[in-house]
């Protein structure tokens, strides 16, 4: 969203190395995947240990929403869980805006949690005996705010996800997509600078999730929260991350842009999920287009006229419409120069997720 | 003589005697010896218990009878209260100094209760927490809850005397089991996903127990409350062979002059202090959902007062608005 950094200091959130292995035997267990390199299942059957998370290592730059995607039992809500240290690390190191989170004391990891770190869950977990105020509230209450300042920020929150006159009502007296919306609020309550959403909208129905995310990224674009934002929808980590992690077996399969998994994907497991999602939204006309010079080579010189002209910044869904409208192919300029041509053949493999243009001048030889 | 301590491989019991039941009467001796260190202690609960027995008797029947009505009410709504009206109006009839045994017999169940309570919650909400501690408690509760308490009698009296204070420790060690358990149990039963919603907003343990754990317990914890009144209520008799005063005694003296009739007095008062203690502490046990998410203060007799007090002030602002 803004600036991406993913090395540099500016990182909010530094992941290195992490891992979590679940069971009595953990430490016995870690010892033995360092010096002699076991796998899941070899720890699981020498150690009876679960190998939760596997070496993942990774940054958020402020600002950006990173998405972790993964299938249930991948790992990705324990490893959300240790950013907050709610779960402790077998090994490995976690910094939030430089500081080591592990290596907090007691008192100043509540204040972490209380102040820069917000979090939504998956099944709202919202107290059943405090109205919505209340609950919206609860972070300013353990830090023992006055009564009315946390009103007021409450308040703010609440209007901030449009729930203005259910601040007294209780949490089972709303439906699912209000009641995660009273999440939402609780976690952007006291303007915390890093978000933890754990599956946030998995629970809802098609439309309401539409809705929520619509309007978390409308409130994300005005507040630039970093963002953690776990999902087993790859849609939804296309249409919300900025980068996007894969999760399998506890390990970061591939970590990039939504492009770059959409058209490159690491390898199988990546290519499967990645099979079935529109590619409409994610390639670019620059990335499907055929040089011009190529082009006049191939056909003879053109009269670009009255064909249609795009930027190379723009996504196949535009192409589409302009295609629709026309005999002729798009021509792609830049500042009024054209720089290529997407014809219909171009065009349609692109939707197919064929972007290479190599395989349309070799076509041209 | 040498055939009986024969010992026989198959019968190992009757012939190995480890003199359990000699070295244990040993509790006895050592009960004996102490009481000086124990008397200030009873001293202090005894005053107690005599203050709440005072309390109740001095209250004029018909007043306390109101009471008792208007607290039912606002616990557990208006035909729960003229219920407990009519069963204790049918309580005051059923013998001349009926009414005077039975808040007699009601100060020595509160003070059990009360001290049931503190004692009970703290140790509910730690083996509600701690797998180990409920694993070591569990036999002791169960020890508690069925050992005869003829049993245990002998020692109380021997360390205490007899009086209100032994009578309210051998209720205590009957009726004390269901509180722990049930808190233990409401401790348990807090859905984790709120308490970790809870540490990952940064509450500390306290306030993990205070504002989310012990409020969403609380249903199960009055229910573990009612049952220890009601367990309290049916140690009366045993404890009136100690000296404890009051409907259980009645019922004692009756057994032992075989006069039936007053066996049943007695016996029917405590039935009728049971359903209205039952029936309170029930209403009490409702959850937020089940109230319609009002106050407790927000219904009832409190609430109607309240209303009536507030509503001066509404109507002020609605002439204004009216006017206007």
């Amino acid at each position: 969203m803004t600036d991406r950094d993913p090395s540099g200091e500016s990182a909010v959130i530094d992941c290195r190395n992490l891992w979590k292995i679940f069971g009595k035997r953990a430490d016995e267990a870690m010892k033995a995947v360092r010096e002699q390199g076991l796998g899941k299942l070899e720890v699981r059957d020498a150690f009876g240990c679960v190998v939760g998370v596997q070496d993942a290592s990774f940054t958020v730059a402020r600002g950006e929403i990173f998405c972790i995607m993964g299938l249930s039992g991948s790992g990705k809500s324990t490893l959300i869980r240790h950013i907050n240290r709610l779960i402790e690390p077998t090994s490995g190191q976690l910094f939030i805006e430089g500081q080591d989170v592990n290596a907090l004391s007691a008192r100043d990891l509540r204040g972490l949690r209380a102040e820069k770190i917000g979090m939504v869950f998956q099944n709202m977990a919202l107290m059943p005996h405090r109205t919505v105020l209340e609950n919206v509230s609860f972070s300013q209450e353990v830090r023992s705010h006055d009564a009315r300042a946390r009103r007021e920020t409450a308040l703010r929150a609440i209007d901030a996800v449009d729930l203005n006159g259910w601040d007294q009502k209780y949490p089972d007296e709303l439906s699912g997509g209000m009641q995660q919306r009273v999440g939402l609020a609780r976690a952007i309550a006291a303007d915390p600078s890093i978000l933890l959403m754990d599956e946030p909208f998995s629970a809802l129905d098609p439309l309401i999730r539409r809705q929520l995310q619509d309007k978390f990224m409308s409130l994300s674009a005005n507040m630039k929260k970093t963002t953690l934002f776990i999902t087993h929808d790859l849609d939804e980590a296309i249409r919300i991350g900025d980068r996007i992690a894969i999760m399998k077996d506890g390990q970061l399969v591939q970590v990039g842009t939504p492009e770059d998994i959409v058209t490159n994907p690491a390898d199988d497991y990546v290519a499967d999920f990645v099979a079935g999602i529109s590619k409409l939204e994610l390639i670019s006309a620059g990335k499907i287009m055929e040089p011009i010079a190529a082009f006049e080579q191939r056909r003879g010189p053109i009269d670009l006229s009255d064909w249609p002209e795009a930027h190379p910044d723009q996504p196949l869904d535009y192409l589409v419409d302009l295609s629709i409208a026309t005999q002729h192919p798009v021509v792609v300029k830049v500042d009024g120069k054209p720089l290529g041509i997407v014809t219909k053949n171009a065009l349609l493999r692109g939707i197919k997720g064929e972007t290479p243009g190599e395989d349309i001048a070799r076509a041209a030889q | 003589m040498a055939n009986e301590t024969a010992f026989n491989i198959l019968d190992p019991f009757s012939s190995v005697d480890l003199g359990i039941a000699d070295k244990t009467d040993g509790i006895k001796q050592w009960a004996i010896s102490n009481r000086d260190l124990i008397q200030p202690i009873k001293r202090f609960f005894n005053e107690m218990i005599v203050g709440i027995d005072n309390a109740l008797n001095t209250m004029p029947p018909l007043v306390m009878l109101l009471i008792l009505a208007l607290i039912a009410w606002q616990a557990a709504g208006p035909r729960v209260g003229i219920l407990v009206a009519t069963s204790l109006t049918f309580l005051g009839f059923l013998a001349p100094n009926a009414w005077e045994l039975a808040m007699t017999t009601l100060a020595i169940v509160v003070s059990a209760v009360i001290l049931c309570f503190l004692i009970g919650l703290p140790l509910g909400i730690f083996s509600g927490k701690n797998d180990r501690f409920e694993a070591v408690m569990r036999p002791i509760l169960d020890t508690m809850q069925t050992i005869p308490a003829f049993v245990y009698l002998v020692p109380v009296v021997m360390l205490i005397g007899i009086g209100n204070v032994s009578g309210v420790i051998v209720t205590i060690i009957f009726s004390l089991p269901p509180l722990i358990r049930l808190t233990s149990l409401g401790i348990r039963g807090v859905n984790p996903s709120v308490v970790e919603a809870a540490r990952a907003f940064g509450a500390s343990p306290a306030q993990v127990l205070f504002k989310v754990e012990l409020p969403l317990a609380t249903p199960t914890i009055l229910a573990g409350v009612n049952q220890t009144i009601m367990l309290s209520l049916s140690m009366v008799v045993i404890a009136s062979m100690i000296a404890v005063k009051g409907l259980g005694n009645e019922v004692l003296r009756a057994m032992g002059r075989l006069d039936a009739g007053k066996a049943i007095v007695g016996g029917l008062g405590i039935v009728i202090l049971a359903i209205v203690l039952d029936r309170i502490t029930q209403g009490m046990g409702q959850s937020g959902r089940e109230r319609g998410h009002r106050h407790w203060w927000q219904g009832g007799p409190i609430g109607a007062v309240l209303r009536l007090l507030s509503k001066p002030n509404q109507t002020a602002t609605g002439d204004l608005k009216s006017e206007t």
